[in-house]
């Protein structure tokens, strides 16, 4: 136990847990919102999240951000950006397609779709893990080395962006961690009024409370559910592009964990529970990284578990409860 | 249908003539090592020791479908249960004891059967999916907390674990076991390399996975037994419907901490005798992704029919070994057949009679409602 060290970097901690409780947010909107939609853990989220990560990393390649300054550099990260929340949400649209639609309309049993998610997710992180192999069979592998090499490994982009510090009131503050709370939280409130206001997000709440009624209605249920993949997809995208922005590093496997720990943020907050995902992310992060100055990083993991086993013994549905269907119009 | 057929047809002959069938049965699955049948031998790896993998996984669907299956209990964090088993004989045994396996064992399984109950105690107020995400936590809790303290040997984890005693003399055992050998079209008799009985050693596999089907068979007495007892129609009530099996006067919450500390035992049992075939464990081999592998071969397979479970186990364990010259890309192959199959068996590959008898009556009664197909078309013309 280290009070010490603790206590006099409080501010600090809280801030670096709430950067990560955001990117967790945004990858746990994907989970509650398919959950509120379909009552099933869409468990292949987290490969969304993974080529998130590599497009953004692939646009950094690709348009040599480390040479790039000033106005350039940003006008590359928001290029990085869209083509990160493209891919995401594309991915996010074929997994629905290929794993979920047949289910669906069978009305097969969730637990399968289960399975279908989990195989569905081994085959997107092993295409990744395996890309040097699948480049080699069209003699691509030299001329795209900078893309598909180290398949395995850890693929970095560390050195292409200046991250500044400054001081608050004599508390050094990352500006990345700033961005990544604000562009998180900011993200939140647009896809919070999404669903609340627009048509194709009263659909989806009608959809959540009751799908049959709902398509009498007129809403058409597969286009829902396609919908509500793009737009987890679409986060997961935004999710993706800011974890890089702070980490610089991703993994043909990174997604697992960090799937893992999102989806814990979903359960904690209420899951199908839009805002419930952004204040379980939030509370997950900032446990997390308290945690982790108190009994040492080995145990991080165990105390995100530890919380969540203790919320979920009081408050049995999560913080906010469920409620995706039941939110006023 | 086929498969009610087949069932028919087997209940349909004398029960003398049932019996024996099944022992033939039970005879060719412990020769099955022996005769390294070519196709299904395993080229390039050890056959003895994939079939005992193979047990080992038959062992852990069958614990797992008793929660998932018979209670429907969605349980994710299954490995924390076969990895409280292999730690508590790997202590027992090398670590800070040393005590004889046989005696370790029982022990293994009541310390898992106890974390089964600890855990559940709390947790199975919780509905369905909340469930399953607790449980997921706790199997990752278990493993981290392996890996962090040094009294469970952290992440190098425990060697020299106690193998089972040996029976007969240490060099030869009791008697010699040839296997057989398929040359071009002819079979040899392969004495060179016998197996010994019953000799546990480092070489040869196979006495060990006589060890695990043995146990294997009882769990499978054992949950015959169970399922057709009060106890089994409890966990089926509870699971079709909870409310109103309360009403009948099933205690659920009883029968779901039952189900949960029955499916515990037998995954410390599996742990038990994976541990001390193995020889050393570490955190490594408990990862999230066996508890993912384990629900996959209950589910595939067809949860609450244990044969279909059996089905699954043996296709999880077996195939991703017989392919070996698939090499990186097993994985991704594992991963699509898992698609396919959800996809096109949903119910899995054998499901149980019940849904299959649910289904059909779901369907007569639809074509009662609606008449048949052509009636149908006419009407709408």
């Amino acid at each position: 136990m280290n009070f010490e060290f603790f206590f006099n970097n409080l501010p600090e901690l809280t801030i670096t847990g709430l950067a990560f409780g955001a990117i967790y947010a945004l990858i746990a909107l994907g989970y509650t919102m398919v959950y509120g939609v379909l009552q099933l853990i869409n468990f292949a989220h987290s490969e969304v999240f993974m080529y998130g990560t590599f497009a953004t990393l692939w646009t950094v390649i690709a348009l040599n951000a480390a040479d790039a300054n000033g106005i350039k550099l940003i006008a590359i990260l928001i290029v990085a950006l869209f083509a990160s929340m493209a891919l995401s949400a594309l991915i996010a649209l074929a997994l629905e397609r290929v794993a979920y639609r047949r289910l669906i309309e069978r009305d097969a049993p969730r637990l399968i779709a289960l399975i279908s998610a989990i195989g569905a997710s081994f085959v997107l992180a092993e295409l990744m893990g395996l890309r040097d192999r699948i480049a080699g069979w069209f003699g691509l592998e030299d001329d795209l080395s900078e893309y598909v090499g180290k398949a395995r490994i850890n693929n970095s982009m560390a050195g292409t962006l200046e991250k500044p510090r400054f001081d608050v009131a004599g508390v050094a503050i990352s500006s990345i961690d700033i961005i990544v709370i604000v562009a998180a939280i900011g993200m939140m409130v647009l896809l919070d009024q999404f669903v609340r206001r627009s048509r194709l997000g009263k659909g989806i709440r009608a959809t959540a409370q009751d799908p049959e009624t709902a398509s009498l209605m007129g809403v058409n249920p597969t286009r829902t559910i396609q919908v509500t993949f793009l737009i987890g997809g679409l986060m997961a995208g935004v999710a993706a592009f800011l974890y890089m922005l702070k980490i610089d590093t991703t993994k043909y496997d990174v997604g697992f964990l960090l799937g893992v720990k999102a989806f814990t943020a979903a359960v904690l907050g209420g899951i199908g529970n839009l805002r419930g995902a952004l204040l379980g992310g939030l509370v997950l992060g900032v446990a997390e990284n308290w945690g982790q100055a108190l009994f040492g990083g080995e145990w991080r993991d165990v105390i995100a578990f530890v919380l969540l086993v203790l919320i979920l013994l009081v408050r049995p549905t999560g913080l906010l409860g469920e409620s995706l269907g039941k939110a006023r119009a | 249908m086929k498969n009610l057929g087949f069932r028919d047809k087997l209940t349909g002959l004398p029960k003398p003539v049932r019996i024996l069938l099944w022992i033939l049965l039970a005879l060719f699955a412990y020769a099955l090592p022996l005769l390294e049948l070519p196709i299904i031998s395993t080229p390039g790896v050890d056959f003895g020791g994939v079939l005992f993998t193979v047990t080992i996984y038959c062992l852990v669907a069958l614990g797992l479908n008793i929660v998932v299956g018979y209670a429907g209990l969605l349980d994710l964090g299954y490995v924390g249960f076969y990895a409280i088993g292999a730690y508590t004989v790997g202590i027992l045994t090398s670590f800070h004891a040393n005590w004889p396996l046989l005696l370790a064992i029982p022990v293994a399984v009541v310390a898992a059967m106890v974390s089964g109950v600890i855990l559940g105690a709390p947790t199975l107020r919780v509905r369905g999916d909340y469930l399953a995400i607790v449980t997921l936590g706790f199997g990752e809790i278990i493993r981290l907390t392996a890996v962090n303290l040094e009294w469970l040997g952290d992440a190098r984890g425990i060697k020299n674990i106690a193998k089972p005693p040996n029976i007969g003399d240490e060099k030869s055992g009791l008697f010699e076991i040839p296997h057989l050998l398929w040359g071009n079209g002819t079979v040899l008799v392969d004495t060179e390399h016998p197996t010994k009985f019953l000799v546990f050693g480092y070489i040869d596999q196979v006495p060990y996975y006589w060890m695990g089907l043995t146990a294997v068979i009882i769990v499978l007495i054992a949950d015959i037994l169970i399922k057709s007892s009060r106890v089994g129609r409890a966990w089926e009530a509870t699971r079709e419907d909870e409310d109103a099996a309360e009403l009948m006067g099933v205690p659920t919450f009883k029968f779901k901490l039952l189900a949960f500390s029955t499916g515990a035992f037998v995954g410390g049992l599996a742990g038990g005798l994976y541990a001390s075939r193995q020889g050393f464990i570490n955190p490594l081999s408990f990862l999230l992704l066996y508890s993912i592998l384990f629900l996959a071969a209950v589910v595939v397979g067809g949860q609450g029919n244990r044969w279909g479970v059996l089905l699954g186990a043996i296709l999880v364990a077996y195939l991703p070994q017989r392919f070996r010259e698939f090499d990186d890309f097993r994985v991704l192959a594992f991963g699509a057949a898992l698609v396919l199959l959800a996809t096109l068996r949903p119910e899995g590959l054998i499901p149980p009679r019940r849904t299959v008898r649910a289904k059909q009556l779901e369907q007569e009664l639809d074509e009662l409602e609606q008449g048949t197909d052509e009636g149908e078309e006419a009407a709408r013309v």
